[in-house]
C-alpha cells in the first residue's frame, strides 16, 4: 500500500445526453489530507467525486477518459470492490442515500455487502450510530427524521464501511447552525482522508486547511484555503463570495 | 400520501402478527367471500361479523375504516347502475322497473367489495410496509419485485412531496387557469416530475453501488412466524372457507 | 378502473391471475439485464412516480374526472418489460397499501392496466417509430398515439372480461360501447399528459427514453488538450436483438387471435366457446353466480355476433399474446444455444 491516497490525471467526461462536464482534470491528495473543492454550480465538483469510486466514467460504461488512482491502485473494473470500500461517498441529497425501509437496514446495507453478517453486523451499525449520535433513532423509518437528522444518518452509512477516504458532497448545505457544527465535530475528530465539496467557505476554512478550485469542468486553482479565500480576484472570477463581514485572515483555522 | 400507507400506528394483537401469516389469511378470506353464492344473505351477515370483530380487536377505529371505504366510490356507482340496465325478468321497486338479476348483481358487487376493502384496510391499518414487504419476501415473491416495491415505498412520499411542492409553487405564482390549461400546466410538471423521479433513481442507485451493491438486497431482517402465529393468523379464514363451503351446499 | 373483490367470478379473477403471473414472471426475465445496469431503484422510482401522477385528476366531462393510467407512459420511458414491473408493482401497493382494488382482483387489475396498456401502447409507439423521421422527438407523437389507443382498449378487454365473468347479464354491446366511449375521453386526458412528459423528457434527458434510444445522436467529446473527437451514446439496451423474437411473439398472436376470432364469430356463442376451450366452462357452472337462482347468466346476452366475435377476438389477443411471448421466448432459448 503506497502511493496518495488520491490521484487524478487528464479526466475528461461526458454525459450520456452529450453535455461535457470534465476537460481535463488533475489533482493529487496524500493521505491524512482534508481538502475542501471549492467551486459555482454547475462546475462538475459532483461529476468528479463520482468518478473517485468508479461510479461515473469509463470504468462504468461511460463517455470518458484519463487515470484515477486510489492509494496507489488503479480504478479499474477488476478493483471496483476493493476502490468502493476504500472510498466512502456521502451523497448531497440524503433522500439519495437513505433508501431502505429503516435506518438499521439502511446502515447495515454497506458492511452487509462487504459480507458482514450477526453480531459482527450489528456492532458495526451500533459503532457507526453512535459516531453520528443517532443510536437512538435506529428503527425509524429514514424518511421520518429531520434533514439534520438524515444528513447524520447518511454519514454513518459511509462510516460503518470504515472508509479509508471519505467525500462528501455539500455536507452542510441545509443545516440549521447547530447541526452544521455538530457534524463539523464529527468530521473533524474522524482519522481519515477527507475531500468535501462545499459552497460554504467558512466551512472549507474551518474543516480543511487545503482547497481546490474548481469552475468549468477544470482545476483553476490549489492551494492554502486561506489563501484562495483572501485572493479578491480569484474568487470573483470564479463567481465565489464571502459571507458578510467574514474575513478569512482573522479567524482560527485547522492549521497547527 | 407517505410511504406508510394507512397504517394506524398502535399496539393490538392483529398488529403482532406476522406479515405473512397476515397476506394469507387475508387472501383465503377474501378468497372464501368472492366464492360465496350472492343470494346467501346470512354467509354475508357472518362475515361482516367476523371483521368487525377483527377491527374491533385490532383496535382500528371504525370512522377510520369507512373514510377509507371512498375507494370503492367508481363501483359502487357501477353497481347502482346495474338494476337498471341488467336484463332479464323485471320487478317493480317503488314504482321502479328493475331488473332481478341486476338487482342481486348489484348486491354481490356492493356486499363481496365491501368485505373485500374492508379486509384490505384491516390488513394496511395493521401492517407496517416494512413488514409487508418482508412477508412478501417470506411468501417467495421474486426478489427483484421485492427490491423494487420497497424502493417504491420509500420514495412514494418523496415523490409525492415533489407532486405537491410543485403545485403550491405554480398556484403561489396567481396561476388559475381554465380547464385545458389546468391540463397543460399539470402536465408540463408531471414531465419535470419523471426526470426528477428518474434522475433520483440513477443516484440511489450510485449511492448504492457506492456501498458495495452488486444487484442482491440483502434480505430484510425478520423473524418467521412460529405455528402457533399461523393458526392463531389463519383462523379467521379457516372460519370463512367453513361459511363459504356451507353457503354453496345451501344454495345447491 | 380498479376492479375490487367479487366483481368478476372466481374464475376469471383465477384466469387473470394466471395472465398476470406469467406476465410479470416473463417480464421479469426480459428486464432482468436492464435491471442490473439500472438498478431496482430506478424501476420503483418510475413506479412512486406513476402512483403519484395517479393522483392527480383531470376534467373528462359533465363534471367528472379520470386519471392517468400510465401504462404506455411507462412502456416509453423505460421500455415495456420493465414498465409491466413497474404497473405491477404500482397495482400491488395500492392493493396491499392502500386498500384500492381487491386483492383477488389483482390479477385482473395487473392484465387490464398493468399489461394491456402497456404492451398495447409500446408496440404501436414502436410501430410508429419505424414510419416516422429517424429523431427522438418523434417518441412524443408516437407514443401519444400508443396511450390514446391503450385506454379504449384496456376498456374493452374489461368488457370483454365482463362477458366472461360479470356477476349480470347486461346488454354486452351497450356496455362496450359506454365503456369505450368514456376511455376514449380518459384516453384523450391520458395522451395529453404523455405527450407533456415525453416533451419534458426529451427536452431535458433525451437519453432517458427508451422507446427513443436507438435514434439517439452521437456525443461529441473535447479531451484534455482540447482536440475534439465523436464517440456513439452507450445504448446499454437497444443492444439485444430484442426486435426478432418480439416479430414472432407478434405474428404469432396476430394469427391465433384472428384465427380464434374467426372460430368464434362462425360459432353461433363465440364466447361460450372460448370459455370452453379456455377450460372456464365447467368452472363456470358452479361458479358463485351461478350457483344462485339466476344462473346462467353465461354469455347469451350478446345478440350481435359481430360484438361478441369482435370480444372473443379480443379475449384471444389476451391469452395469445402471453403464449406468443413464450413461444419467442423459447424461440430465443434455443437460438442462443444453437449459436
Ligand atoms: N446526469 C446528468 N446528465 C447530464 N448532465 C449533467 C448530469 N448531471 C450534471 N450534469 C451537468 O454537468 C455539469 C456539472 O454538474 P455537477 O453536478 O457536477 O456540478 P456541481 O459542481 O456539483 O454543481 P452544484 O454546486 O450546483 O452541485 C452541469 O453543467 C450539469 O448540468
Ligand atoms: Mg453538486
Amino acid at each position: 500500500m503506497s502511493g496518495p491516497a488520491i490521484q487524478v490525471e487528464r479526466l475528461v467526461f461526458a454525459y450520456p445526453d452529450g453535455r461535457q462536464a470534465l476537460f481535463g482534470v488533475d489533482f493529487t491528495v496524500e493521505r491524512g489530507e482534508r481538502v475542501a473543492l471549492l467551486g459555482p454550480n454547475g462546475a462538475g465538483k459532483t461529476t468528479l467525486v463520482l468518478h473517485l469510486n468508479g461510479i461515473l466514467g469509463s470504468v462504468a460504461g461511460g463517455t470518458g477518459s484519463g487515470r484515477i488512482q486510489i492509494g496507489g491502485t488503479g480504478l479499474h473494473r477488476e478493483h471496483l470492490g476493493e476502490i468502493r470500500r476504500k472510498v466512502g461517498l456521502v451523497f448531497q441529497d440524503p433522500d439519495d442515500q437513505l433508501f431502505m425501509p429503516t435506518v438499521r437496514d439502511d446502515v447495515a446495507f454497506g458492511p452487509a455487502n462487504l459480507g458482514l453478517r450477526g453480531a459482527e453486523l450489528d456492532d458495526r451499525v451500533h459503532e457507526a450510530l453512535v459516531q453520528v449520535g443517532m443510536q437512538d433513532h435506529a428503527d425509524l423509518a429514514p424518511h421520518h427524521l429531520s434533514f439534520g437528522q438524515r444528513r447524520r444518518v447518511a454519514v454513518a452509512t459511509v462510516l460503518a464501511m470504515r472508509p479509508e477516504v471519505l467525500v462528501l458532497d455539500e455536507p452542510s448545505s441545509n443545516l440549521d447552525p447547530a447541526a452544521r457544527r455538530e457534524l463539523a465535530d464529527i468530521l473533524a475528530g474522524l482519522d481519515v482522508t477527507l475531500l468535501m465539496i462545499t459552497h460554504d467557505l467558512p466551512y472549507a476554512l474551518q474543516l480543511c486547511e487545503r482547497s481546490l478550485l474548481m469552475d468549468d469542468g477544470r482545476i483553476v486553482a490549489d492551494g492554502k484555503t486561506r489563501d484562495l479565500l483572501g485572493d479578491a480576484e480569484l474568487m470573483r472570477a470564479h463567481r465565489l463570495e464571502l459571507p458578510y463581514g467574514f474575513n478569512p485572515h482573522s479567524v482560527p483555522g485547522p492549521e497547527r | 400520501m407517505t410511504g406508510d400507507g394507512l397504517l394506524v400506528a398502535v399496539d393490538s394483537p392483529v398488529h403482532r402478527i406476522p406479515a405473512q401469516v397476515k397476506l394469507v389469511a387475508l387472501f383465503v378470506f377474501v378468497l372464501a367471500v368472492v366464492s360465496t353464492p350472492a343470494a346467501v344473505f346470512w354467509a354475508f351477515g357472518v362475515y361482516a361479523g367476523m371483521l368487525v370483530a377483527a377491527v374491533a380487536v385490532a383496535k382500528v377505529p371504525a370512522p377510520v375504516v369507512s373514510r377509507r371505504l371512498a375507494v370503492e366510490t367508481p363501483f359502487i356507482v357501477f353497481a347502482l347502475l346495474l338494476p337498471f340496465v341488467a336484463t332479464g325478468p323485471q320487478v317493480s321497486v317503488l314504482g321502479l322497473e328493475l331488473s332481478q338479476s341486476g338487482v342481486l348483481g348489484a348486491w354481490n358487487v356492493l356486499a363481496k367489495g365491501t368485505l373485500g376493502v374492508i379486509a384490505a384496510i384491516l390488513l394496511s391499518a395493521t401492517t407496517a410496509p416494512r413488514e409487508l414487504l418482508a412477508g412478501l419476501e417470506r411468501l417467495r415473491l421474486p426478489a427483484t419485485l421485492v427490491a423494487i416495491l420497497s424502493f417504491m415505498v420509500r420514495y412514494l412520499s418523496v415523490v409525492s412531496d415533489d407532486l405537491h411542492r410543485m403545485r403550491v409553487a405554480r398556484e403561489s405564482r396567481g396561476y388559475m387557469g381554465g380547464r385545458v390549461g389546468h391540463l397543460k400546466a399539470v402536465a408540463g410538471g408531471v414531465g419535470a416530475l419523471f426526470v426528477r423521479s428518474f434522475e433520483r433513481g440513477e443516484r440511489v442507485h450510485l449511492a448504492m453501488r457506492s456501498r458495495g451493491y452488486t444487484g442482491r438486497m440483502p434480505l430484510l431482517s425478520v423473524q418467521g412466524a412460529s405455528r402457533g402465529q399461523w393458526m392463531h393468523g389463519v383462523a379467521i379464514s379457516v372460519v370463512a372457507v367453513v361459511v363459504a363451503v356451507a353457503a354453496r351446499m345451501v344454495s345447491s | 378502473m380498479h376492479v375490487p373483490d367479487g366483481f368478476f367470478n372466481a374464475p376469471t379473477s383465477v384466469a387473470t391471475g394466471l395472465i398476470a403471473a406469467g406476465a410479470v414472471g416473463f417480464s421479469l426475465q426480459r428486464a432482468s439485464r436492464e435491471l442490473r445496469e439500472t438498478g431496482p431503484a430506478l424501476a420503483g422510482l418510475t413506479a412512486a412516480f406513476v402512483f403519484a401522477v395517479q393522483m392527480v385528476n383531470f376534467p373528462v366531462g359533465a363534471g367528472t374526472s379520470g386519471h392517468l393510467l400510465g401504462g404506455a407512459l411507462a412502456a416509453a420511458l423505460v421500455g415495456p418489460w420493465t414498465a409491466v414491473l413497474v404497473m405491477a408493482t404500482v397495482l400491488l401497493v395500492q392493493g396491499l397499501l392502500f386498500a384500492d382494488g381487491g386483492l383477488t382482483a389483482l390479477g385482473t387489475n395487473i392484465t387490464l392496466m398493468g399489461l394491456i396498456t402497456v404492451l398495447v401502447g409500446y408496440f404501436l409507439t414502436r410501430a410508429l417509430l419505424k414510419v416516422m423521421p429517424r429523431r427522438v422527438g418523434s417518441v412524443v407523437p408516437a407514443a401519444t398515439v400508443g396511450a390514446l389507443v391503450s385506454v379504449p382498449v384496456a376498456a374493452l378487454a374489461f368488457t370483454g372480461l365482463y362477458a366472461i365473468g360479470g356477476a349480470v347479464d347486461i346488454p354486452l354491446g351497450k356496455l362496450a360501447t359506454a365503456m369505450v366511449g368514456w376511455h376514449i375521453l380518459v384516453g384523450i386526458g391520458e395522451a395529453v399528459i404523455t405527450a407533456a412528459v415525453l416533451s419534458a423528457v426529451v427536452a431535458t434527458r433525451p437519453d432517458l427514453v427508451y422507446a427513443a434510444r436507438h435514434l439517439q445522436q452521437d456525443l461529441v467529446l473535447v479531451d484534455a488538450d482540447g482536440n475534439t473527437s465523436t464517440v456513439s451514446p452507450d445504448k446499454p439496451i437497444a443492444a439485444k436483438p430484442a426486435g426478432r423474437s418480439l416479430g414472432i411473439g407478434i405474428a404469432v398472436t396476430l394469427v391465433v387471435a384472428g384465427g380464434l376470432s374467426l372460430f368464434a364469430s362462425a360459432h353461433p356463442d363465440g364466447l361460450e366457446f372460448v370459455g370452453a376451450k379456455l377450460g372456464f366452462d365447467g368452472a363456470a357452472k358452479d361458479s358463485a353466480v351461478a350457483a344462485s337462482p339466476l344462473a346462467d347468466y353465461g354469455v347469451h346476452g350478446i345478440g350481435n355476433a359481430q360484438v361478441s366475435g369482435a370480444l372473443a377476438g379480443i379475449i384471444g389477443v389476451l391469452v395469445t399474446i402471453v403464449v406468443g411471448l413464450a413461444i419467442a421466448k423459447l424461440a430465443s432459448l434455443r437460438a442462443n444455444k444453437a449459436s
